[in-house]
């Protein structure tokens, strides 16, 4: 498959939306350090900035091989039903060749560098305050060294979900411009994997009576993270429109006010549900309503009009409080960062919603076969790596790290030294 | 239970992988297709399950 060249405006254009594309990064690490507990949230930062060097060079050395940056690269391909299926990338390991490559190939490798740390932040955020730094950053090696490149060279560096439209008349393949399936649902399915295997922080689900609550420490940090993901997520979503769809510049706009859109209707939505639920906006669901909203646009902004942008971040928003209930109070689920609802969920429904409204015909069922893929595989294979890996770096911190907080615990010292940490009322 | 859930998802993975292969016509295809969803569905539910803590189970 030939991949058409983009011109030297638009490969710059790109350059800058990948600079403020980390913006989306920053915003997420905010948010993950803002929902934990104070006693713990000097330890989640480092962990987040720990996450994205790991990814990096775990993601140099291995991953990007096995990831494929751009359809036609070299592939493991096998034929079966008298179709090719492109499964896995065969590029140099160590970035070999890299320094050679088109700028297109350079610009969606950055592209990819900065999606699988994304990725591996979610479960990090989801683990707060029980998680090992050492084994935050074990996870994110195994999910940058074979995970996320599987699903990265599937949807974007030419593997048989790409090639749907070609093989089997599926609209254009399966589309997933901003990452919704590689980074947020891959991240989100990976989160629930960490959740499950790492159990609930202490006291959260006493034998008597309901699940505690454990309010973040920080809703300004939360609220200011969803302001800095705003132009993240913009220029995240251009950059993917740009490399993956090809988009040209005169359609930029759209895609950009789409994310806004739907970033607005899924808040406003959530806001009401709240306010009906409680008698009051929580400002925590509130912003895992706007960031379910931008996780939604990943995969729709590039794809529909502003009415179904709309509708998108409407659903998103109405869906995500009442998720982020259902989790934690029917299904025990401890997720303080609300990544299985905000991100996994969220990624699922807007890449749904892009086949939708997408207007190829046939871009409704690659989606489904997109999102089977997504559910069937990257939810057991994360969990079979992190059961493993939970045996030989153990992902629990002891009893009496979580009691003095992570800051102490790992690092000796914490976030704010000048405040009384106090014991909450969560052990019984 | 966990372990079975999570081991009947990828079958509904290859329920929808045989959709697109096994039929030409696209409604057809949509319908296994949506039945692969449904078996992994049924094992996400089935996971769930099994990861929830019991009743009256000592907890951390």
């Amino acid at each position: 498959m030939n991949t058409p060249i983009l011109s030297d405006s638009l490969i710059a254009l790109t350059l800058v939306l990948l600079l403020l594309a980390p913006l989306a990064i920053a915003g997420v690490a905010l948010i993950n350090s803002g929902l934990g507990r104070s006693r713990s949230a000097a330890q989640a930062l480092l962990g987040n900035v720990a996450i994205i060097a790991v990814t990096a060079i775990v993601f140099a050395i291995v991953g990007s091989a096995f990831a494929g940056c751009l359809p036609g690269g070299p592939g493991h391909i096998f034929h079966a039903a008298g179709k090719p299926w492109n499964w896995l990338g065969a590029g140099p390991f160590l970035l070999g060749g890299v320094s050679s490559a088109p700028a297109q190939s350079q610009l969606a490798l950055l592209f990819e560098f900065l999606a699988v740390a994304l990725a591996a932040m979610l479960p990090w955020g989801s683990g707060a305050d029980r998680l090992r730094l050492i084994a935050g950053c074990a996870i994110a090696a195994v999910l940058a060294a074979f995970v996320f490149p599987l699903s990265a060279h599937w949807i974007w560096g030419g593997g048989w979900l790409s090639q749907l439209g070609i093989n089997f008349s599926l609209g254009a393949g399966f589309l997933d411009t901003g990452g919704a399936a590689s980074v947020h649902v891959l991240g989100g399915l990976s989160a629930l994997a960490v959740i499950w295997i790492a159990g609930p922080r202490r006291g959260k689900f006493p034998k008597e009576g309901f699940s505690t609550a454990m309010p973040g420490h920080n809703a300004a940090y939360v609220l200011f993270g969803c302001l800095i993901c705003l132009v993240g997520w913009t220029a995240w979503n251009l950059a993917g429109a740009i490399l993956w769809l090809h988009a040209p510049i005169a359609a930029l706009p759209l895609t950009a006010i789409n994310t806004l859109l739907s970033a607005s209707t899924a808040l406003a939505a959530t806001f009401v549900v709240t306010r009906i639920r409680f008698g009051k906006p929580d400002a925590s669901l509130c912003a895992n309503g706007w960031m379910a909203g931008l996780v939604a646009s990943s995969a729709s902004a590039a794809l529909v009009s502003p009415a179904a942008s709309l509708f998108i971040g409407l659903v998103a928003g109405i869906a995500t409080p009442l998720l982020v209930e259902l989790f934690e109070l029917a299904l025990a689920v401890d997720d303080p960062s609300g990544a299985v609802s905000v991100h996994a969920v969220a990624g699922l429904w807007g890449l749904l919603a892009a086949g939708l409204f997408a207007p190829q015909t046939g871009q409704f069922v690659a989606q489904m076969v997109g999102v089977a893929a997504l559910l069937g595989l990257f939810l057991p294979l994360p969990y079979l790596l992190f059961w493993l890996l939970n045996r030989i770096v153990p992902f629990r911190v002891e009893a009496d790290g979580e009691r003095v907080g992570m800051d102490l615990h790992e690092l000796g010292g914490g976030a704010y030294p000048e405040f009384v940490i106090h014991r909450d009322d969560s052990y019984r | 239970m966990k372990y079975a859930g999570l081991l009947v998802m990828p079958a509904g993975f290859f329920l929808s992988l045989a959709a697109i292969v096994l039929f030409a016509d696209p409604s057809q295809r949509a319908v296994f297709v949506v039945c692969g969803l449904a078996v992994e569905a049924l094992g996400l539910v089935v996971a769930v399950r099994g990861n929830m803590p019991a009743r009256g189970e000592s907890r951390p």
